[in-house]
C-alpha cells in the first residue's frame, strides 16, 4: 500500500461520529494506520498490547452481529476488555435516555463507547455528554464511518488509489447510513462517486454532497472502476412504496450479464448481509469480481484503527 | 370593540387606587398606534396613562430616568405555551409571566392545548381563577376550536368567549377536516373571535422531525416539507374566503406562504399572520450537531425561507412577531433527535433577536418593531393594549437598545432552558416593565410580589 500519509497528522479526535467530519488527511490515517494493523491480522499470534488496561464497551440499540463481532474483534486484537451491552430499541422510550446509559457506562470507568443507533445522529449526542470516546457503529440513516472505511481500505489495497475512481452506489441510497458514509470517504478522497437508485430512494439535495445521482443502472455501471451494492430492506419502511423484490432485480440487481458490460475487473462490493436474487446474484457475490469477504476482513483492521486513534488521542488531550 | 379580558389586570387597576404616580422622563417614546417618535415624558396615574408630553414635572411622582433608552407600549406576546394546567413541571402562569416581563412583554396570550384542553368556559373560568392568583403580567386565553383539540366537534365559542377567551385555537394541531374548519370560520366570525390556525397537512409532515431537503438528506432524518405548511395556508385562506370570514396564521415558517398570505391581503380579504424569532434568525443548517433545541414545528426552513420572511416582515405581509414560547424540560429534549418534543422558549430573547435581525439589518425601523411585536398582536386580538394613548391601561417597557448581553443559561427565567440562543451575544434588551402603571421590572430587577 502506498504511503503517502504525512507524519505530522495526528489524531486529535475524542470521537469517530461520521466521515463528514473528518478532513482527508484524518481519513488517509485511519487507512495508514489501518494498514499496519492488518498485517497484525495475518500473524500467528494475532494481538498487539495496544489498548491494554482500556476497556470498549459495545453498545447496541439495534440487532448487529458482523459489526458488533468485528469491533469486538478488533478490540481483543488490541488487547482491550470488551463489554457488550444490547439494548432493545423498543423499550428505549419508556426506560432509561441514551445519556444516562452513557453516563452510567462511563461511571464503570471503560475509555471507549461502540455505538450503533437506530436514530440518526445518536452518537453526536452521546458523544456531547461523555467524556469517553464514542465510535459510531451505524446510526439511523445517517452514518455507518467504519464501513466506509474498510470499503475504502478494500478499495485501495486492490486498486491501489482512491483518487480518481469511478465508484457506483447502486441501491436504497435514501435508507443508507453506508451510502452516506461512503459519499462523505470517497469524495474526500477524490473518487468520483454516482448514486443510482429508484427515483424514490435518491432523497433530495443529495448532489450536494458531490455526487451524480440516475435511475439507470447502466449509466451507473458505464465506466464504473468499483461498485458498493446496498442491502434492499423492503421490510424497512411501510410508509414508502417499494418496487417488488423481483421488479427491482430485474431492473438493479447485479447480474453476470450486466458486469459483461462492465470494466473487466470491476470491483464489487457489499455491506452485507446480501439478499441474494435481489441486489445482486449469487454467480456474481461469489464471482472473481466481488470483494465482499475480503471487506469483512478488513472491517477488523480498519477497527483497530479506529480504537487505536481515538484511544491515544484521548491521551494526548488529557 | 376592545377585550378587557386580562384578568391579571383587573385586579391590579383595583389595588392601585391609592393613586401611585410615575413619571417616564426623556425617553424616546414609540408608539406607531398613536404616531409618536420623539422625545417625551410620560405620566402615569392610578395604573393608566395620564400625559405624554415635553418637561413634564411632578414632586409626587417617582422619577424613572429614559435618557437613551426606549419607551414603548410593552410588548404584546400572542402566541405562547405556558403549560398549565396540566404540565406545570414545564411552566407555570408564574414562571411563564415572569419570563414575559424579563422580555419586555407585558400581555401574553396562552394557547390550549394544556391538560385538559382548554375547550370549556369551566376550564376557562379555573385558568382565570391561576392567573388572577399568579400573573406578573396580562394574561390572555386562547380556547380551542374543537372539543379535545381533536378537530371533530367544534366547542363551545359563545360560551367561552362569554368567559373571557380572545380567540380560538386548536394551536399544536391543524383543523385536518375542511368541513369543520369551514364551520369554526363561520362561527368564530358570528362569535366574533379571531380563529388562530396552526397550518399543517399531517398528511405531509407525519413522522418529520426537520425541513425537508438537504439537511434531512445529509443527516438522515424523515423531513417535513414546505408543502405541509402552504398547503394549508392554500386551503384555509380559500375557506375564510368563502366563509366571508378572517383568519389569522400562526408561525408562518416559508416563503410560500408568505406569498399566499400577501396575495390573499392584496385580494382584501381579512387574513393577519404571525412568525417567530427563529424563523428570522435560524435557518436549518443550525440543526447539523442534532441538538434538540433546533427541533420546532414549523421547522427551521432554508436560508430562502429566512430572506422571505424578513421581506414578508418589510413589506406588512407580516403582521406580527410571537414566540410561540414551548417549554420543554431538559429530560424531555436530552434524548435522541427523533425522540425530542418540538418547541423552544421564546419569551426572552425575543425583542433582543428582533433588534439585532430586523432593525439592526435595516429590515424594520423601530416603529415597525413596535408595531409587530406589540400594537398589532393587540390590535388583532382586539385587546385594548399597545397604545401609550391617554387613559390607556399603562403598560410600558422601556428598552436599552444597545445593551448587550450573554444569554446565560443560568439567567432564564421560564422554568426550562430549552433554547438554542444559550451562550449567544445579545443586544438590546427591556430595563424596566410596568404592567397597569405597576412598575414590575426595575433596571432589570424583577420585583417580587
Amino acid at each position: 500500500m502506498k504511503n503517502n500519509v504525512s507524519s505530522k497528522v495526528v489524531w486529535t479526535k475524542k470521537d469517530l461520529l461520521g466521515l463528514e467530519y473528518l478532513s482527508t488527511e484524518e481519513i488517509e490515517l485511519i487507512l495508514y494506520t489501518a494498514a499496519s494493523f492488518k498485517e497484525v491480522t495475518t500473524r500467528q499470534i494475532k494481538k498487539v498490547p495496544a489498548l491494554r488496561g482500556k476497556t470498549v464497551v459495545n453498545l447496541f440499540y439495534e440487532p448487529s452481529t458482523r459489526t458488533r463481532t468485528s469491533f469486538e474483534l478488533a478490540a481483543k486484537r488490541l488487547s482491550a476488555d470488551v463489554i457488550n451491552i444490547a439494548i432493545e430499541s423498543s423499550s428505549v422510550k419508556k426506560g432509561e435516555t441514551l445519556i444516562d446509559t452513557g453516563r452510567n457506562i462511563e461511571a464503570l470507568k471503560i475509555d471507549i463507547i461502540v455505538v450503533r443507533h437506530n436514530c440518526s445522529g445518536a452518537p453526536n449526542i452521546l458523544a456531547r455528554a461523555v467524556k469517553s470516546s464514542v465510535v459510531n457503529a451505524g446510526d439511523g440513516w445517517h452514518e455507518h464511518p467504519t464501513q466506509a472505511l474498510l470499503d475504502m481500505f478494500t478499495l485501495k489495497s486492490r486498486l491501489g488509489r482512491i483518487e480518481g475512481l469511478n465508484v457506483s452506489i447502486i441501491g436504497d441510497v435514501a435508507h443508507s447510513r453506508v451510502a452516506r458514509s461512503n459519499i462523505w470517504g470517497l469524495t474526500k478522497l477524490g473518487a468520483k462517486v454516482t448514486v443510482c437508485a429508484p427515483k424514490m430512494l435518491i432523497p433530495e439535495g443529495i448532489e450536494k454532497m458531490g455526487v451524480r445521482a440516475t435511475s439507470d443502472i447502466n449509466e451507473a455501471l458505464k465506466g464504473a472502476d468499483a461498485i458498493n451494492v446496498l442491502r434492499m430492506q423492503f421490510e424497512r419502511d411501510s410508509e414508502l412504496v417499494f418496487p417488488s423484490k423481483l421488479g427491482y432485480f430485474k431492473q438493479y440487481g447485479i447480474t453476470r450479464e450486466r458486469l459483461k458490460k462492465c470494466k473487466k475487473d470491476i470491483i464489487v462490493m457489499h455491506p452485507g448481509p446480501i439478499n441474494r436474487g435481489i441486489e445482486m446474484s449469487s454467480d456474481v457475490a461469489d464471482g472473481t469480481n466481488s470483494v465482499i469477504l475480503e471487506q469483512v476482513t478488513n472491517g477488523i483492521a480498519v477497527r483497530m484503527a479506529v480504537l487505536y486513534l481515538v484511544a491515544h488521542a484521548k491521551e494526548v488531550s488529557a | 370593540m376592545a377585550n378587557k379580558n386580562s384578568y391579571k389586570q383587573d385586579s391590579q387597576i383595583t389595588s392601585q387606587k391609592s393613586g401611585a404616580k410615575y413619571l417616564i422622563k426623556n425617553g424616546k417614546v414609540i408608539d406607531p398606534a398613536n404616531k409618536i417618535n420623539d422625545l417625551y415624558d410620560i405620566l402615569i396615574v392610578d395604573g393608566k396613562i395620564d400625559k405624554i408630553g415635553k418637561d413634564l414635572n411632578l414632586n409626587s411622582a417617582q422619577t424613572i430616568d429614559a435618557k437613551g433608552k426606549i419607551v414603548a407600549p410593552g410588548l404584546v406576546d400572542m402566541h405562547v405555551h405556558l403549560r398549565e394546567p396540566g404540565r406545570e413541571d414545564e411552566e407555570t402562569v408564574l414562571t411563564g409571566s415572569r419570563a414575559a416581563i424579563r422580555g419586555g412583554y407585558t400581555s401574553i396570550v396562552c394557547m390550549p392545548n394544556t391538560d385538559p384542553a382548554i375547550d370549556n368556559p369551566k376550564t376557562v373560568k379555573s385558568l382565570k381563577e391561576i392567573i388572577k392568583k399568579d400573573s406578573l403580567c396580562g394574561v390572555f386565553i386562547v380556547g380551542a376550536i374543537t372539543q379535545g383539540r381533536l378537530g371533530e366537534r367544534l366547542t363551545d365559542f359563545k360560551a367561552m368567549k362569554k368567559e373571557g377567551v380572545v380567540g380560538i385555537s386548536d394551536d399544536g394541531s391543524s383543523v385536518e377536516n375542511k368541513n369543520v374548519m369551514f364551520e369554526a370560520l363561520k362561527e368564530a366570525k358570528k362569535k366574533g373571535l379571531v380563529l388562530i390556525e396552526h397550518c399543517e397537512d399531517t398528511k405531509l409532515s407525519a413522522g418529520g422531525v426537520i425541513n425537508q431537503g438537504f439537511m434531512a438528506t445529509k443527516m438522515g432524518l424523515r423531513s417535513i416539507p414546505s408543502e405541509s405548511e402552504y398547503e394549508r395556508v392554500k386551503r384555509d385562506i380559500e375557506l375564510t374566503k368563502r366563509a366571508s370570514s378572517g383568519i389569522h396564521i400562526a408561525h408562518v415558517s416559508c416563503k410560500e406562504s408568505v406569498e399566499l398570505i400577501r396575495r390573499a391581503k392584496r385580494e382584501g380579504l381579512k387574513v393577519s399572520a404571525e412568525t417567530c424569532p427563529h424563523y428570522f434568525t435560524l435557518a436549518e443548517e443550525s440543526c447539523a450537531t442534532y441538538d434538540t433545541n433546533t427541533k420546532m414545528n414549523p421547522p427551521l426552513r432554508t436560508k430562502e425561507d429566512v430572506e422571505a420572511i424578513k421581506k414578508g416582515l418589510a413589506d406588512g405581509t407580516i403582521d406580527a412577531i410571537a414566540t410561540d414560547h414551548a417549554p420543554h424540560t431538559d429530560s424531555e429534549k436530552d434524548v435522541e433527535f427523533e425522540f425530542a418534543p418540538f418547541g423552544i422558549i421564546g419569551l426572552e430573547t425575543a425583542l433582543s433577536l428582533a433588534i439585532m435581525e430586523l432593525v439592526d439589518t435595516k429590515v424594520l425601523s423601530w416603529e415597525e418593531l413596535i408595531l409587530k411585536m406589540s400594537t398589532n398582536p393587540a390590535k388583532i386580538l382586539a385587546l385594548d393594549r399597545g397604545s401609550l394613548k391617554k387613559e390607556a391601561v399603562a403598560d410600558i417597557v422601556i428598552i436599552e437598545p444597545q445593551k448587550e448581553y450573554i444569554y446565560d443559561k443560568d439567567s432564564v427565567e421560564s422554568k426550562c432552558k430549552n433554547s438554542p440562543f444559550i451562550n449567544w451575544k445579545l443586544k438590546g434588551k427591556a430595563s424596566c416593565v410596568f404592567v397597569a402603571g405597576e412598575l414590575v421590572m426595575k433596571d432589570e430587577l424583577i420585583m417580587d410580589v
